[in-house]
């Protein structure tokens, strides 16, 4: 009986419960043009990574309370001092130093705007959102970067002023917590899961 | 806005000149399951000894470092795979290094085997590169493509990665092209020039006869890309040998060829797109600052630079070839380019952030006909042709080698071999591929100096490869 690989931190160490990887039997590749000759092998494998988000551990824990968090340089001595970061930077490219953390979810509400899109017609292995895929960047006033995300419902337009939603019911804990939909959507015509 | 120190922009110099003696390369085909990559290449590494008229074993006594670029060990599922390789080509015990930057892995494994020579620290360097990008399935090979770009913000969303660079597409389509049809349509001419020299290399994996209209009907995988737009996915290897003047004069003295004068330069760029931030343009020496002051109110959206419509990493690359090797003019100063064209419009964006026209209007390069082997408006040779082998659309991207296959070909040119190399019956007949009935002679007449640009992902990393004939360069202290 197999059951979910799952890991906690105790004692400032990774603790492993469960199957991290499953065996499979190696199948032999056969070149049906010249006689069914041996050319290889097949090497299935199953394997879960462990991942640590470290200093943004914040950012994607506060996606799900309905919260975009950006970081800003404090730094008087930095070229970049003022300068806000979304995404989410935890350290000033310029000076290196600790920026500070504001939550700049109104900010979002008011001023967010389509920078560029694109619509995906494809996608790669392990995806999971319905495609076509709505890429968007967008861009924030006083922002200097321009955040990558997905336009939830409605089609997109350069120049479209659009709101920041929040899977707040089974969060995922990545990026895919925050999408977006054109500004004045009604909270009632979001997708199950997401809320304002 | 993002300033450089005088230091960060200082002209990079060799301690001595740097020569390019030889090259090779295997075929290049989306699968080539008989093959191992250690035999890929050997065959790459038994044509750069054939092309100087030595075996292998006298031209291994030469090298004194190995410099191997493997972009992608996931998909070969082979860490390592660079000692490996360099076992297999009984190079052991010289010092050997794997060098990875995604899709520029070719140029930068370039740029270390230059330096190596230039410091130096050897007087022979192998630059190797390969790919195997065939061993898994086409939507596990688009996740493992995803894996490059951030892990936490990008890769979730979709895993496609033709989707995080299209969204800069979609922005100079907008912008700069003004999505116009006829700009769609210069698009698409790129294509069916690529995949048509294609055509006639034997090395290609790409080659096609099409038109406009087959672009513009062929699948959307990201609007305005389609299927056609985009370039290949490939396996196989190339490689050069770098040396100092005395060892290039030795190993060159009975070869057809003479050795060519090569500098290496790069630039990069954020890896998320997301993370540019404003600055001003660096110009290159045949711009000024005032062409660039009303861009904003010409482009309507085109005045944030490089925003999402041009590569900084490319114009930094070229902003330190061009000072390096005394070029003025990259239109006067080039007789023939290869361009990294990942994507139609992204070879169009190039054009401009090497300076083949001003920013906003590198579409003008392939309207004029100046790209082309012969102008199609005038039937007179083209100003500066560039990817006569097909580029990546045409040719091949076997990424940790499409780098040095650029170089090969421009090598080739210099050399006046293109045609003794690509039109060989035995060749294309060992390839197992058919010589067309219209197979056309692409060597540039008189080509002295050469440009070819390899690009990663979505403009993180980007280098420059300039190659000379000796006997012209462009300043006495380059």
């Amino acid at each position: 009986m197999s059951s979910y690989g799952q890991v906690q931190v105790k004692g400032g160490r990774y603790r492993f419960r469960g199957d991290f990887h499953r065996l499979e039997q190696h199948m032999p590749i056969r070149d049906a043009d010249h006689g069914w000759r041996l050319v290889g092998v097949t090497k299935p494998r199953d394997m879960t990574y462990v991942h640590s988000y470290g200093g943004e551990a914040l950012f994607f824990e506060s996606l799900s309370q309905g919260k975009l968090f950006a970081t800003k340089c404090e730094n008087p001595a930095c070229e970049a001092n003022g300068s806000i970061f979304q995404p989410f930077r935890i350290y000033c490219p310029d000076c290196l130093s600790r920026c500070t953390v504001i939550d700049m979810t109104e900010l979002a509400k008011q001023t967010a705007t389509i920078h560029t899109f694109m619509v995906c017609e494809r996608s790669g292995a392990f995806n999971v959102l319905d495609k076509p895929i709505r890429f968007i960047n967008i861009e924030f006033d006083g922002v200097s970067t321009i955040l990558f995300s997905y336009l939830l419902m409605g089609e997109p337009q350069i120049g479209m002023r659009v709101a920041p939603v929040f899977k707040y019911y089974n969060p995922t804990y990545t990026i895919l917590d925050l999408s977006w939909v054109p500004a004045g959507t009604k909270a009632e015509a979001l997708p199950e899961g997401f809320l304002f | 806005m993002i300033t450089f120190s005088q230091q960060q922009l200082k002209t990079p110099r060799y301690l001595r000149p740097v020569y390019l003696v030889t090259a090779g390369q295997s075929k290049y085909a989306r699968a080539i399951p008989e093959k191992r990559t250690e035999e890929l290449c050997i065959d790459a590494f038994t044509m750069a000894a054939e092309l100087l008229d030595l075996t292998p074993a006298e031209l291994k006594k030469y090298i004194h470092t190995c410099y191997y670029g493997h972009f992608a060990d996931h998909f070969g599922d082979q860490l390592l795979g660079e000692a490996l390789i360099h076992d297999r080509l009984g190079l052991d015990p010289l010092g050997n290094v794997g060098i990875k930057s995604g899709g520029a892995t070719g140029g930068s494994t370039l740029w270390e085997a230059a330096k190596a020579v230039a410091s130096g620290y050897s007087d022979c360097a192998l630059a190797m590169g390969w790919e195997r990008m065939d061993e898994v399935p086409t939507d596990e090979g688009n996740f493992l493509i995803a894996s490059a770009a951030d892990r936490d913000w990008e890769s979730p969303l979709g895993q496609i990665y033709t989707g995080y660079y299209a969204v800069m597409a979609q922005k100079y389509w907008q912008v700069f092209g003004k999505a116009e049809a006829s700009f769609r349509r210069t698009l698409a001419e790129i294509s069916v020039k690529h995949h048509g020299y294609a055509r006639f290399n034997p090395f290609a994996h790409g080659p096609m006869k099409i038109t406009v209209d087959d672009v513009l009907v062929s699948p959307v995988v990201a609007d305005p890309l389609r299927a056609l737009d985009c370039c290949l996915m490939s396996v196989g290897a190339a490689c050069a040998v770098l040396c100092d003047e005395d060892t290039a004069v030795e190993l060159t003295k009975n070869s057809r060829h003479k050795p060519l004068r090569v500098w290496v330069t790069a630039g990069s760029h954020t890896l998320r797109p997301a993370d540019r931030r404003h600055m001003e343009i660096p110009l290159l020496p045949n711009e000024t600052a005032d062409q660039y002051k009303d861009l904003g109110k010409e482009f309507p959206g085109g005045d944030r630079y490089p925003g999402f419509t041009g590569f900084l990493a490319a114009r930094m690359a070229a902003y330190y070839g061009y000072r390096m090797a005394g070029v003025v003019d990259p239109m006067e100063d080039f007789d023939v380019i290869e361009l990294h064209d990942a994507f139609t419009i992204s070879d169009v964006q190039t054009y401009e952030d090497i300076g083949l026209r001003p920013y906003g209007y590198g579409r003008d390069f392939v309207e004029s006909g100046d790209c082309y082997h012969t102008n199609p408006h005038t039937g007179r040779p083209g100003r500066l042709p560039s990817n006569l082998s097909g580029g990546l659309i045409g040719c091949m991207h076997a990424v940790g080698a499409s780098g040095i296959m650029q170089v090969f070909e421009i090598a080739t040119q210099l050399w006046g071999r293109w045609s003794e190399i690509h039109g060989d019956e035995k060749r294309w007949k060992e390839f197992g591929r058919e010589k067309p009935a219209d197979w056309t002679d692409l060597q540039v007449e008189g080509a002295k100096r050469a440009l070819s640009v390899s690009h990663a992902g979505v403009g993180s990393h980007v280098t420059a490869t300039i190659l000379m004939d000796p006997d012209h360069l462009l300043k006495k202290d380059a």
